[in-house]
């Protein structure tokens, strides 16, 4: 073959060959660097798969519940709607059929299950799955029979009953024995649900004249759409189980979206890893890429030989990672259920939905970023002149080489402006893109930082040899010094970002807490159940008691495709939420309301807007409603509005209260007050109150909410944990490869003790400036989360808390471990003999 | 009778460092098939940059080099690389033995950059390795071996291709005199049997002794070609 048309592909037998004996000299570093990629990969892959397997359960939930409608007219509020809108609706042109339900959260002994009161006839139409059963205890007249029900399989097994038996069913206050009368077609894992008669429904139920939904079946669906909408009062709202899904997708997206984000960046600090071990394995190997070069090998060939490496250990680590990341979905939702314990989601134990196309993407990602990881180093392998190479080993450190600044800086310019974007679909896509920036640039600007950080410390001219051979050899070669840190610096900053915006999290809840848990007893009742006048007027009067709140919380669906938001209906003459903002007082015509700070920012109330809400079942009119204030809420992310219970009556005639706050007089024994509550209410609703003090209370909100963080904390750790395993490997390799220059040292007289006591410092302040970069990077980054991410994605901000104990601790873990890394591997490098380290060729 | 065209040809070559020193001018030089020439000077006169010009790895102020006819000045940088693994071997100082490649795919190298057929760089490998006195040794690895034994490896990889020119660049600093001697006879015999031209590049006369020529680099940048 003639050498003029020899090209890179014709040396793939030498770069095999090449490949093949690093890895059989070096296995653990391939070892390691593979680990790195399936750790990433395993986690991002593993937060994915928990997240779309837990939203498949949610969407299989609400097809059940829903009966798979093709169109649904909805109450806005658990009141629902006048059931005169059924006829209007189901002669509206465009509809074949429509069917109304009762739809009730209820109670099946101790189970809790979903009460549906339907119209066999109507139902068995337009949503068949909903009275199709699959045994019944042969009485088919029954189906008509106001004192039975028939039960899902779910419903079945979780209330302990079985067909033919009779379970005591309470919903909306009233608890109704009713027999069992056969069991729903469909799977175990189907919703809990009851089906009976919606006469009968709504005669044993208290719900005479109102329902709560109406299924359509469609003849023309854009007619009905637009005449049935029409026809809906303010109370009702036309929905979709598309808009459904996305109502509930909504629920829990931002969480989904952070924690992808976090397990991404688990992914990053691999892909870092790659970049460190191979970086550090092609100055090793630099003379061996110069004799290639000089024998004839391209540029093209050695980066090809570095990226090949980098690809093989991405295809292999993420394949790994994609294995370890189905296991730990497999555990994670077996033990801590579909949000990972945040509380999104109810329900037990669901099973892991394999995603092929997500499978597909985390693999070519971990692949890339191996590879990248390698191109980089590839890149730099192949610019180095082959001839200088040969003769220097490549490792020729110039203290007076500049160390450009520019590119970090400008990389963390465009971070801070891409914070200052707006949110993308209401995620903080922007935000995310612009830590990721600060991110890249900050571990970009290390070696600046190294250097700067050194230069005074250079200037030393006291201080012991060791001391002064530190400081110089790293002020010579600070991208050696980076090169250790870039992953460990990433995953640093990352974790202090998190710990800095969870403690701020934290301190705010906790101060939020106080703030609105400040009587001395609480109650809530289940079910529907309520604390009438009269029970509450005969609660006010209980010795001990110096003032009772009552209040009523109900969710009111303000957009379809939106969870519902809170409606607070209490006294508001005292006692309010301290206020974060106010507005002007109520205009005339308006009724003041209360917004809270995750209302204002999704539905745009701020102080002073005049809003309509859909509550005014009695007139059947909207009202007009003034914001006069905004306050603080961490309880409920999808918003909350408070009323004055007085204007809620009037609007709604509901005089149901479900909520109650008691403040006992000084001195009043606490368990005795709360006892003697208990006991003046009926036997019926003493069953369905559940009676806490405030304290356990705080204690619960703040247990749930350290336990919606636990996997954040994991995920941190596990960056960490990859970061300190790469400062280790890259310390220890490039003490390893400076053997000669240790071996010349001691021929020049440096006792091994002083080249111990030099690496050590070396090591310790390799970690110092890793600490102290990752630490300040990580509080830059914190700010983005508290002032970006959070208020973006969950609606509320908070107060920004620096987590003094944990910054501390790291710095120390990380000077700790980068010194003694050092050592131990210098012990290794400097025991050999002075003579045979410099006369070492490889 | 014809007479082979030289495979090396240097004409008016000159460099100068920053300074400006001029390193050597006007350097003419023509080397042919079985001719061994030595390149001689103190340190710093511009031995090792005249032979990384000569490989393409340098570039010269002025002047020409032209390999079997193939002017280097125009190549592009690819060009050269392609010449270089074709059509030329190289014996180094420091030996440059892979540590982590047996002693047979070291000396294969060469071969394995143009081609993917193991076997058949193997078996060549294995006959050069022959030809230096290592039979056997294929299997082995650096460490096994002398720094005698390693310069004959790098010498049987610098041949193994068939190249026209052959570079070495002080082949024998790194061995004792003795050691030196009979790596230098070999490297001669290798480069005179093979038919390629070789350029050496030394500091010391003794060895600078075995070449048919000798080119001498002064530090005033002047140029002595003797004996011949």
């Amino acid at each position: 073959m003639a050498w003029w048309r020899l090209s890179v592909g014709d040396g793939r037998l030498a770069l095999r060959w090449l490949i093949g004996g690093e890895w059989r000299f070096h296995p653990a570093r391939f070892v390691l660097t593979a680990v790195a990629v399936a750790v990433g990969v395993a986690l991002g892959f593993a937060v994915h798969l928990v997240n779309g397997s837990a939203l498949v359960a949610f969407d299989g939930a609400m097809r059940g519940v829903s009966g798979a409608a093709e169109l649904s007219v909805r109450g806005t509020s658990p009141l629902g709607f006048d059931e005169a809108v059924y006829p209007r609706v189901a002669m509206a042109r465009g509809v074949a059929d429509a069917s109304p339900v009762v739809s009730l959260p209820a109670q099946a002994g101790k189970a809790r299950i979903t009460l549906l009161g339907v119209d066999i006839f109507r139902a068995a139409v337009v949503t068949p799955s909903l009275v199709a059963a699959a045994r019944s205890d042969g009485d088919r007249a029954g189906v008509f029979d106001d004192a039975v029900v028939v039960l899902s399989r779910r419903a079945l097994i979780d209330a302990g009953t079985r067909v033919g038996a009779t379970v005591m069913v309470t919903a909306n206050g009233h608890a109704v024995p009713l027999r069992v009368a056969g069991v729903l077609a469909g799977a175990d894992d189907a919703p809990a649900l009851a089906v009976m008669d919606i006469a009968a429904a709504q005669w044993r139920f208290g719900r005479l004249g109102r329902i709560d939904r109406i299924d359509l079946a469609l003849a023309d669906r854009p007619l009905a759409e637009a005449n049935v909408r029409a026809q809906l009062p303010p109370t009702a709202i036309l929905s979709t189980p598309a808009a459904q899904n996305v109502a509930g997708d909504a629920l829990s997206r931002a969480y989904r979206v952070n924690l992808d984000m976090l397990a991404l960046v688990a992914l990053l600090t691999g892909g870092f890893l790659v970049y460190s071990a191979q970086s550090l394995s092609v100055v090793r190997r630099q003379r061996a890429f110069a004799l290639l070069r000089t024998l004839g090998m391209p540029r093209g060939g050695v980066i090809a030989a570095v990226v090949g490496e980098g690809l093989v250990i991405g295809v292999v680590g993420a394949g790994a990672g994609l294995l370890i990341g189905y296991a730990l979905a497999w555990a994670a939702l077996h033990w801590f259920g579909g949000d990972l314990g945040a509380g999104y989601f109810r329900g037990g134990a669901m099973p892991v939905v394999f995603q092929p196309l997500a499978a597909l993407g985390f693999f070519a990602l971990g692949v890339f970023a191996a590879a990248l990881g390698s191109a980089l180093p590839g890149r730099a392998a192949a610019r180095a002149a082959p001839a200088a190479a040969l003769k220097n080993a490549g490792d020729v450190i110039d203290p007076r080489d500049p160390v450009a600044w520019w590119p970090a800086a400008a990389l963390m310019v465009a971070g801070a402006g891409a914070t200052m974007l707006p949110p993308v679909m209401g995620l903080p896509l922007w935000g995310f893109g612009g830590m990721a920036l600060l991110l890249a640039g900050g571990v970009v600007g290390v070696p600046w930082f190294a250097r700067a950080l050194l230069a005074p410390l250079a200037r030393m001219r006291r201080g012991g040899v060791p001391l002064l051979l530190a400081i110089r050899h790293l002020r010579g070669a600070p991208n050696a010094a980076a090169t250790a840190l870039c992953g460990i610096v990433a995953s640093t900053a990352l974790m202090i970002a998190m710990a800095t915006m969870v403690t701020s999290f934290r301190g705010s809840v906790a101060d939020w807490l106080g703030d609105v848990l400040a009587a001395d007893l609480y109650a809530r009742v289940n079910t529907g159940a309520s604390f009438d006048p009269a029970t509450r007027a005969n609660l006010a009067a209980t010795p001990g008691v110096a003032a009772v709140v009552f209040s009523r919380q109900l969710p009111i669906t303000i957009a379809a495709n939106r969870p519902p938001v809170t409606l607070i209906a209490r006294p508001t003459g005292h006692g309010l939420p301290a206020l974060i903002a106010r507005g002007p007082a109520a205009p005339p015509g308006t009724l003041p309301i209360w917004a809270s700070e995750p209302a204002e920012r999704l539905y745009g109330w701020q102080p002073g807007a005049v809003i309509t809400l859909p509550i005014v079942p009695v007139t059947g009119l909207a009202t007009r409603f003034a914001v006069v204030g905004v306050f603080r809420d961490y309880g409920r992310q999808t918003g909350a509005v408070i009323i004055d219970d007085r204007d809620y009556q009037r609007l709604t005639g509901d005089d149901a209260r479900d909520q109650l706050a008691v403040t006992v007089r000084p001195g009043a024994d606490l368990a005795g007050v709360g006892r003697t509550l208990l006991e003046r209410m009926s036997p019926a609703l003493r069953e369905q109150v559940e009676l806490t003090r405030p304290a356990l209370l705080r204690r619960v909100a703040l247990t749930l909410f350290d336990r919606s963080f636990a996997v954040t904390y994991l995920l941190e750790a596990v960056a960490i944990v990859v970061g300190l395993a790469g400062v280790a490997a890259t310390m220890s390799a490039q003490t390893i490869a400076r053997t000669r220059e240790f071996g010349m040292l001691r021929h020049l007289g440096v006792t091994r003790g002083q080249l111990t006591a030099m690496l050590a410092i070396e090591g310790g302040i390799v970690g110092l400036t890793g600490a102290l970069a990752g630490i300040g990077l990580g509080l830059v980054l914190a700010q983005v989360l508290i002032q970006v991410i959070n208020p973006q994605s969950f609606n509320w901000t908070m107060a920004t808390r620096v987590p003094v104990a944990t910054l501390i601790g790291v710095a120390a873990a990380l000077i700790g471990a980068a010194a003694v890394t050092a050592v131990l591997a210098g012990r290794r490098a400097t025991a050999r003999s002075a003579i045979q380290s410099v006369r070492e060729d490889w | 009778m014809t007479i082979d065209p030289p495979i090396l040809q240097v004409r008016a070559l000159g460099k100068a460092v920053p300074g400006p020193r001029q390193l050597f001018g006007g350097l003419d030089l023509d080397v042919a098939g079985g001719e061994l020439v030595a390149i001689v000077g103190e340190s710093g006169v511009g031995k090792s940059t005249l032979l990384n010009i000569l490989a393409g790895l340098d570039e010269a102020d002025s002047g020409s080099v032209s390999i079997e006819g193939t002017v280097l000045g125009p190549l592009d940088e690819g060009a050269r690389t392609r010449l270089r693994r074709a059509r030329i071997g190289f014996v180094f100082q420091a030996f440059h033995i892979l540590p982590y490649l047996t002693l047979r795919q070291n000396v294969a190298l060469p071969l394995a950059l143009v081609s993917p057929d193991a076997a058949a760089a193997e078996a060549r490998a294995d006959a050069m390795l022959d030809a230096v006195g290592l039979q056997g040794r294929g299997g082995g690895y650096a460490r096994d071996l002398s720094g005698g034994e390693l310069q004959r490896v790098a010498i049987a990889r610098a041949l193994v291709h068939r190249p026209a020119l052959i570079l070495a660049d002080e082949p024998t600093g790194n061995l004792d005199p003795t050691t030196a001697a009979r790596v230098l006879a070999l490297f001669a015999d290798a480069v005179r049997n093979h038919g390629a031209a070789g350029v050496m590049v030394t500091h010391s006369d003794a060895c600078a002794a075995i070449a048919d020529r000798v080119v001498r680099l002064g530090a005033d940048g002047l140029v002595a070609v003797e004996r011949g």
